[in-house]
């Protein structure tokens, strides 16, 4: 298991997670889901968050739609959510952990706690988080 | 003449999202038939029981842990479960995506 972000994806993150604080920022993963169960992103779909808190985060569910839609089209699928916290770990809160609806997203969280940003990613099943190990790496297969 | 009205009900494309779709034996969009986003519920969850839970409370409202839209509009604001329903709309289901740090 393994989440690949493009640098330029990555960049992407951490510029939209950066221009939101300090509230909490939020987007989704568009992508594909390997045979290996590994996960490559291809882009990131930024989304206001509709809580407009620096606590707690609402994807916009219009922006959601427009990125399912958009997603089939390129026979890609959103594969993930990204957002941030502002002033904690990059570790999902109970929030976080209640709210997960599907156990083949990676729950990625970016912590802007520190000088410099830190990215991580999850499965959440039920109440089970599992980090997923993240490569900063160009699309592609990167082997073992 | 007559003022008979043709009472041919609707029957339209619902998408499923990938979590929903072991409840409707893996289909990515079903068909249902009906003249409300209701009606379509309805007949949906008749034909696939176990996706009810997913989409309704115990009331029979709108789960909010779900986001429903007729084609881009959010059903929130189309009257929720009484949304009208004509031949070539599209609705989607999706999971309502939230959390946070606290």
């Amino acid at each position: 298991m393994r989440l690949v972000l493009p640098p330029a994806v990555y960049d992407d993150i951490i510029n939209h997670m950066l221009g939101g604080y300090p509230l909490e920022a939020c987007g989704l993963l568009v992508g594909t889901a390997q045979e290996d169960g590994a996960t490559q992103a291809v882009r990131f779909v930024p989304s206001p968050n509709l809580a407009r808190s620096a606590l707690v985060y609402t994807l916009d569910p219009k922006v959601h739609l427009r990125a399912e839609r958009d997603a089939d089209d390129d026979d890609l699928a959103v594969i993930g959510v990204v957002h941030s916290h502002t002033h904690t770990d990059a570790f999902p809160s109970p929030t976080d952990v209640a709210a997960a609806a599907d156990p083949s997203w990676e729950y990625v969280i970016v912590s802007l706690r520190d000088p410099s940003p830190s990215l991580r990613s999850y499965r959440i099943d039920g109440d089970t988080v599992k980090e997923t190990p993240v490569l900063i790496f160009p699309t592609g297969s990167v082997g073992n | 003449m007559s003022d008979v009205v043709e009472a041919t009900l609707p029957t339209v494309s619902i998408r499923i999202p990938m979590i929903l779709r072991p409840q409707v034996g893996g289909a990515k969009t079903v068909n249902a038939t009906g003249a409300t986003l209701g009606a379509l519920f309805v007949d949906l969850t008749t034909r696939f029981p176990g996706i009810a839970g997913q989409v309704l409370t115990a009331d029979g409202e709108l789960h909010k842990f779900v986001n429903v839209y007729v084609n881009d509009d959010d059903v929130r604001y189309l009257g929720k479960l009484d949304a009208p329903i004509k031949s070539g709309d599209e609705v989607t289901i999706l999971p309502a995506v939230a959390g946070g740090a606290l």
